[in-house]
């Protein structure tokens, strides 16, 4: 099973792949996880790739190969296009950071949708924010999203909640673990 | 037990499970990881940041001599930096294990160069490990330090930004007991002047024979036959990309691709139909394996620029083009210096003074980028200041404004014995000092400025305007950046003053709690603003172009240096 998580930096990306990382070593799986440090976290891009299954070679996933690719940021998921292949899923946050050309006036931000469907049908939307709703927590949009995305995998809520009860500070896990269960609670369209 | 790790959290892992008692280094992407993890988990180890990779190698080489076992981390460059001991290190008696970790950045994710550092384990005559996961770093961390000792050497262990960043699952062992230091006297094997290192270098000759007997038979490197059409020799990350393009070839993995393994090679070339040498950089392997006069393939189509992957190693071996869809044009994220960084307002005055900027490395690099383009050179840690003083030279002085910008970490690293050759041979250049009290581009170390140790014990805080006097400069100013028009008239003065001078721009990075801007959001008064475009011309993310109006978007801190540019007053808030 392969996974991409995309998005620009200070979205969370990291932890929420993270914990992706470890429910499915504790479900029994062999697991890499890739990802670029440094000058990513300077207002860049960011992806993850998570990788599961008996034996897991390439620590990144080869292109056409994703399965699920899950998107805090519009923009960032169409950067992804050549790794999908016509089933994959695509779970899109409505969020929109717009890059330094479009701040700058010179770019405008473009509707990425049509260019993703050419590449496969499965692609749904979902709104971090709406189902964020009453939390107060705006930095928990990556457990939400990660809470859908749980939805489309094996591991039962059980083992979820064990990993972020395990993995989050105290400060936030509660009501983060609040998130994940509203996210769970997402029907995807 | 299972848990999962990076790899360069595994190496930390080994180097406690090793009972290593001494670990050393200056921070550098990929590598920073691995020191951040002893001193933060395994306490048993003492572990310092070093101002440079120099200090670091000597300082574990010197646990080695008192016969603890001891580890030297840095990025590739980084051993430029510490060559000198490395090459007439093996000369040396080696007592407790010293392994030297470098992490190489093919693809240049975060560095000047990709340069290959394999090659130094061949340049050194070391022995060289390489890890193709994170069980293998840490398992060959361990095993990197009992080669050293059963073979008095030190030992080079590679890794590249895929092996040190990637995570994977990792068994635990328990750690074995640390070695008590002890006091020998060597001075014919640690004393190396000529007539000493003149009877040392045959050892090492010899010491490479054996290592390379060592190599054939140590299990570090392995054989698996499959499919015999195919056989691909491989290591690091490289063998992954090629195991997953190519499951069911045969493989000779490399754990240990230096010395090479040439009895193994010979006999695996003669079970394989079609011999490929999959290799990330330069063609280390595959020269090596044509100079035993096997016909192999790998550089005519793998190439020698940036990382591999497995599409890449599949395409090349099977001659097809990469399957791609057809690409639109997406607006790009390049790094930039956060909202609110100190160093944007010293860079703007520098522009704005019409400097010609020698950079260095470190964030206030990004200065590079438009609309700042603030930075004229870049070449590695240090060059800066001597780029400057010899380009002043060249002009005569008070011909050009020649400028230096150098970071408080980068300065204390290789910008001391610049400073004291701009004093000392009389140098006209201006060399500000970013001093944002941090290394901030490798994610917040502490440095000799800090006044706190890599294992958060109170120590010295080094007083830059002290020891740049002391170096002999004598016109010494300071300036707070964040109080654009004081900074420019500074800047100006630095210009107009006979001989060397030095500007120490302070104010804590922006991302540390220490930072001198108030936080809260500035507002535009669209009413006021004008359009006239002079804040965007700082490049601050925060600041946006709406309906030919500046607006401020939530990233803004607060630093206020748009407010005290803005010629039609309508930035305001609290600042």
């Amino acid at each position: 099973m392969n996974i991409l998580m995309a998005g620009t930096g200070g979205q969370g990306i990291i932890l929420a792949s993270d914990i992706l990382a470890e429910v499915m070593m504790l479900y029994g799986c062999d697991v890499k996880k890739s990802e670029i440090h440094g000058m990513a976290q300077r207002g860049g891009s960011v992806m993850s790739h998570v990788r599961y299954s008996k034996e897991v070679y390439s620590p990144i996933i080869p292109l056409e190969e994703c399965d699920i690719l899950l998107s805090f940021e519009e923009l960032e998921t169409a950067r992804y296009v050549d790794y999908l292949n016509k089933k994959s899923t695509v779970i899109i946050n409505r969020c929109r950071v717009s890059p330094p050309s479009v701040i700058a006036g010179k770019d405008t931000y473009p509707d990425v949708t049509p260019f993703i469907k050419q590449k496969t049908g499965k692609i749904h939307f979902v709104n971090g924010n709406d189902v964020a709703g009453e939390l107060d927590n705006p930095r928990g949009v990556n457990i939400i999203l990660l809470g859908v995305l749980s939805t489309l995998l094996e591991p039962e809520e059980s083992l979820w909640v064990e990993v972020l009860t395990d993995m989050l500070k105290d400060k936030i896990r509660a009501v983060n673990i609040e998130g994940f269960l509203n996210g769970r609670a997402v029907q995807l369209k | 037990m299972n848990k999962i790790l990076s790899g360069n959290e595994a190496i930390a892992r080994g180097a406690l499970e090793a009972g290593v008692s001494l670990a050393a280094a200056y921070p550098g992407t990929p590598s920073t990881e691995v020191l951040e993890t002893i001193a933060n988990q395994y306490s048993r180890i003492h572990a310092e940041w070093t101002p440079n990779e120099k200090v670091a190698l000597e300082v574990a080489a010197g646990g080695s001599y008192a016969g603890v076992r001891s580890l030297a981390v840095m990025k590739h460059v980084g051993v430029n930096v510490a060559a000198d001991p490395l090459m007439t290190l093996p000369y040396t008696l080696i007592r407790g294990g010293l392994v030297l970790v470098s992490a190489d950045d093919p693809e240049l994710f975060s560095s000047q160069n990709e340069q290959d550092n394999r090659h130094y384990a061949r340049f050194a005559k070391i022995p060289m490990l390489e890890p193709v996961s994170s069980q293998e770093a840490k398992d060959f961390t361990i095993r990197a330090f009992k080669i050293s000792e059963e073979f008095e050497t030190p030992v080079l262990l590679r890794t590249t930004t895929r092996i040190s960043h990637s995570q994977g699952v990792v068994e635990l062992a328990e750690p074995v007991k640390q070695c008590d230091a002890s006091l020998e006297r060597h001075p014919a094997e640690l004393v190396m002047l000529p007539a000493n290192a003149r009877r040392r270098h045959p050892l090492i000759e010899k010491r490479m024979i054996k290592l390379k007997e060592y190599s054939n038979t140590c299990g570090l490197n392995i054989m698996e036959i499959k499919d015999t059409s195919l056989g691909i020799i491989s290591a690091g990350v490289a063998y992954q990309y090629a195991r997953e393009a190519f499951p069911e070839a045969s493989f000779l993995k490399l754990g240990m691709p230096y010395p090479l393994p040439d009895d193994m090679i010979r006999e695996f070339a003669g079970k394989v139909d079609d011999l490929w040498i999959v290799e990330e950089l330069d063609p280390f392997i595959e020269e090596q394996v044509k100079a035993l006069g096997i016909k192999c393939r790998g550089k005519d189509r793998l190439s020698m620029c940036g990382e591999l992957s497995p599409d890449k190693v599949k395409s090349a071996i099977s001659n097809q083009e990469c399957s791609s869809a057809a690409q639109i044009e997406l607006p790009g994220r390049p790094p930039s210096m956060c909202p609110g960084c100190p160093h944007r307002g010293m860079l703007y005055a520098l522009k704005r003074n019409k400097c010609f900027i020698c950079g260095d490395i470190g964030c206030y690099t990004l200065g590079f980028l438009p609309p700042l383009d603030a930075i004229d050179t870049t070449l590695c840690m240090g060059a800066g200041i001597n780029h400057a003083h010899g380009m002043s030279k060249a002009f005569g002085a008070g011909k050009e404004k020649i400028v230096a910008v150098i970071g408080d970490s980068t300065f204390f690293h290789s910008g001391i014995t610049g400073l004291l050759n701009l004093a000392y041979n009389d140098g006209a250049a201006v060399i500000v000092i970013l001093d944002n009290r941090t290394t901030a581009m490798t994610g917040s170390q502490n440095h000799p400025g800090t006044g706190i140790t890599l294992e958060g014990q109170a120590t010295i805080d080094v007083d830059i305007e002290t020891l740049v006097k002391a170096l002999g400069i004598q016109w010494v100013a300071k300036v707070n950046p964040y109080e654009i028009k004081a900074t420019r008239k500074k800047v100006k003065e630095a210009l107009e003053s006979e001989g060397p001078a030095v500007i120490i721009s302070e104010s804590p990075c922006v991302l540390l709690k220490s930072r001198n801007v108030s936080g809260r959001v500035l507002r535009v008064d669209s009413e006021k603003c004008t359009g006239c475009n002079v804040c965007i011309g700082l490049g601050c993310p925060a600041l946006e172009l709406r309906q030919e109006k500046a607006f401020i978007n939530d990233l803004c801190v607060g630093c206020g240096l748009c407010s005290e540019l803005c010629p039609a007053d309508a930035i305001g808030g609290d600042i």
